[in-house]
């Protein structure tokens, strides 16, 4: 990349940044210029994710040295394949959450549109930074600014929710910070790169030091990720949230995943000496249990959005372990899975709100048509033989139809993205010349998680969309179809172009199982490597 | 001095958990304030204790030995000011349910204890 594209990296961050600041000296009565500026740089934000991926993918990892100091000093910013994928993910969520919002959502609340973009930019700042304490920074911009966006609206449940949310969430940035400072008393460096050279040749004695610091800065992680035990306070600060803060939330799961798969290949990975592999049988066994509890929660579920919680653990759970058994062919699926799964449960978050809805208006409309003789009607089934058929209101097929595609997506099953990803992750499980009990039991609940989302898609959808009178329609406003058709589009894309996006995800794998243009790329001691 | 040091990062961590473990929400508040103060000395303690080290060079080549590491001053620094931000606003929110719900139970509701 050079001229003007070297700068790309830094976009993402500091449009969003710029934007929110515009927003904030803005009255808040100027609502269709917040929503233009916020739909205008969401979309923008979009364009140059895909720009960055498409420059990337040719030219290998671009570091962005701020200031453009040397660089363990810099603030380094690292575009590599998988980060400007995830910048992708996350810019597609936030452009269809910000368009969904606009239906109604950002009237409930002052300064939602600023608080939005800031939530944009932290999660991009913490994929692009290549510093560990950045990253600490940027997660707490995207937290400061996901505090504000859990209370849009306000009202009992979503303050109650929040209190859980946030003292979770400052606990674990206390965890971070604990293991940022084991790593700096060991390495003496911040600069992740730096940090995995100096890592493969660590002194035994220090190893201890360095796997306890690690394995704190982990757990910070693994909260945001929503690891069984520690991921009670998910399924309901999900639920209490207002459907497009929800719907962008499911990234934020992925960005601890992210790091969590950024940091162990790069610190644990094959060449990283005495402490390789470290703690894989331990992200292995823990993302097994999270996948039993979010199977057992989604049967145990009488709520979409409480299905749709739980669901966001089940796919944390097999991603973990998924990173926990390694290897590329596992890797690649698990990047595959990781963005159907993303997109499939945002998609979801917006639909449930409509749906349910729909049926609550059913059952205010039920109240009206009261029979005038005792004996007219006795129940549903015997006033629908004298029907002349059923006429499906057109928004009932739009839902249904939104639904059956998102159940699809979310259990797996064919012909869609959803089970081209649990597909390639059994496949590759199954390439193993030795098939490992704990394999044997991934592959079991895979399937299993499948059976239960579609059991209770089922039920969920018989219980919304089917049951009560078929005669109500309910308002449905173009606003809100288009982001969920836009979702699911990209789904379907993803579905139909398989085959590149696999190649695309393989390579990903491969440059994160050897990380060596990263470091050479991100690391100090480069004089081409980066921009100058 | 280390002994000084590791006890007080070990007696505010302890009492900050005990504090974080129980379920009045003012408790908690305090609780987090007192691991964040015990986090931002562990930090301090991993760019090594030195005395009468200054952690900015001077003009001139000077022995870095004689300096400080300022990275992990910087640190604490940015730590505090984060912490400080997010304990007033887990403070507004504290404010916030304690109306709504009308106790200052963390669950919202008052059990037995």
């Amino acid at each position: 990349m050079t001229g003007w594209l070297a700068h790309l990296v830094v976009v993402p961050i500091l449009l969003p940044l710029v934007a929110s600041a515009l927003m904030l000296s803005m009255d808040e009565r100027r609502r269709t210029a917040k929503r233009v500026l916020s739909l205008g740089v969401s979309a923008l934000l979009v364009g140059v994710a895909a720009l960055l991926l498409w420059s990337v993918r040719e030219s290998g990892p671009v570091a962005y040295r701020i200031g453009d100091w040397p660089s363990p000093f810099a603030i380094t910013l690292v575009a590599d394949r998988l980060s400007t994928m995830m910048l992708l993910l996350t810019s597609i969520l936030g452009f269809t959450s910000l368009f969904y919002a606009t239906a109604r959502w950002d009237r409930s609340g002052p300064r939602f549109h600023a608080l939005f973009l800031l939530l944009l930019m932290g999660i991009n700042g913490a994929f692009l930074t290549g510093d560990i304490f950045n990253l600490f920074v940027f997660f707490e911009v995207l937290l400061a600014a996901s505090y504000g966006l859990i209370l849009h609206g306000s009202g009992t449940e979503r303050t109650s929710a929040s209190l859980h949310y946030i003292a979770i969430n400052i606990a674990a940035s206390l965890l971070f910070l604990v293991g940022v400072a084991l790593l700096y008393s060991v390495n003496g460096t911040l600069n992740m790169a730096d940090l995995a050279v100096s890592l493969s040749s660590a002194a035994e004695e220090n190893l201890a030091l360095l796997e306890a610091g690690a394995a704190i800065l982990g757990v910070a992680f693994l909260v945001k990720a929503g690891i069984w035990p520690l991921c009670f306070w998910l399924p309901r600060t999900y639920a209490a949230a207002s459907p497009p803060v929800a719907a962008v939330f499911a990234i934020m799961t992925k960005v601890g995943i992210y790091i969590i798969l950024r940091l162990s290949f790069l610190l644990f990975g094959k060449d990283s000496g005495g402490a390789a592999g470290f703690a894989n049988d331990a992200l292995l066994y823990a993302g097994l249990a999270t996948m039993v509890f979010g199977i057992v929660g989604i049967l145990a579920a009488r709520h979409l959005t409480r299905i749709a919680g739980h669901y966001v653990l089940v796919s944390s759970g097999i991603l973990l372990s998924a990173i926990g058994i390694g290897g590329e062919a596992l890797t690649a699926a698990l990047l595959f899975y990781l963005v159907s799964s993303t997109l499939a449960v945002s998609a979801l978050y917006l639909l449930i709100e409509p749906v349910e809805r729909h049926a609550d208006e059913a059952d205010i409309i039920e109240g009206i048509s009261e029979p005038v003789f005792d004996d007219e009607y006795v129940g549903a089934i015997e006033e629908e033989e004298t029907e002349e058929g059923v006429v499906i209101p057109g928004t009932i097929a739009i839902l249904g139809g939104g639904f059956i595609f998102c159940a699809l997506l979310l259990a797996g099953l064919p012909p869609l993205s959803g089970f081209i990803a649990k597909f390639a992750l059994i496949d590759a499980l199954f390439r193993h010349v030795t098939i490992a009990l704990s394999h044997w039991a991934l592959i079991a609940l895979i399937i299993l998680s499948g059976l239960a989302t579609t059991i209770a898609m089922t039920r969920a959808g018989i219980d919304r969309l089917w049951t009560p009178g078929e005669d109500s329609p309910a308002r449905l406003s173009l606003v809100e179809v288009t982001p969920i058709g836009l979702l699911l589009t990209v789904c379907l894309t993803l579905m139909l172009a398989a085959g590149p996006v696999m190649d695309f995800m393989q390579a990903t794998a491969g440059a994160l199982h050897d990380p060596g243009s990263y470091i050479e790329a991100a690391g100090p001691a480069t004089e081409g490597g980066g921009v100058r | 001095m280390e002994v000084v040091l590791s006890l007080a990062i070990g007696i505010l961590t302890a009492s900050g958990l005990w504090l974080l473990f129980r379920p009045r929400t003012f408790q908690v508040i305090l609780g987090l304030s007192l691991l964040s103060y015990a986090v931002n000395l562990f930090i301090i303690a991993a760019g090594r204790l030195r005395t009468d080290a200054p952690p900015i060079v001077g003009k001139g080549t000077a022995d870095p030995a004689a300096y400080a590491d300022p990275v992990p001053q910087a640190l604490v620094l940015t730590a505090i000011v984060i912490s400080f931000a997010t304990t007033a606003l887990l403070l507004v929110v504290l404010m916030a349910s304690r109306g709504l719900t009308g106790t200052d139970h963390v669950d919202g509701e008052d059990g037995e204890a």
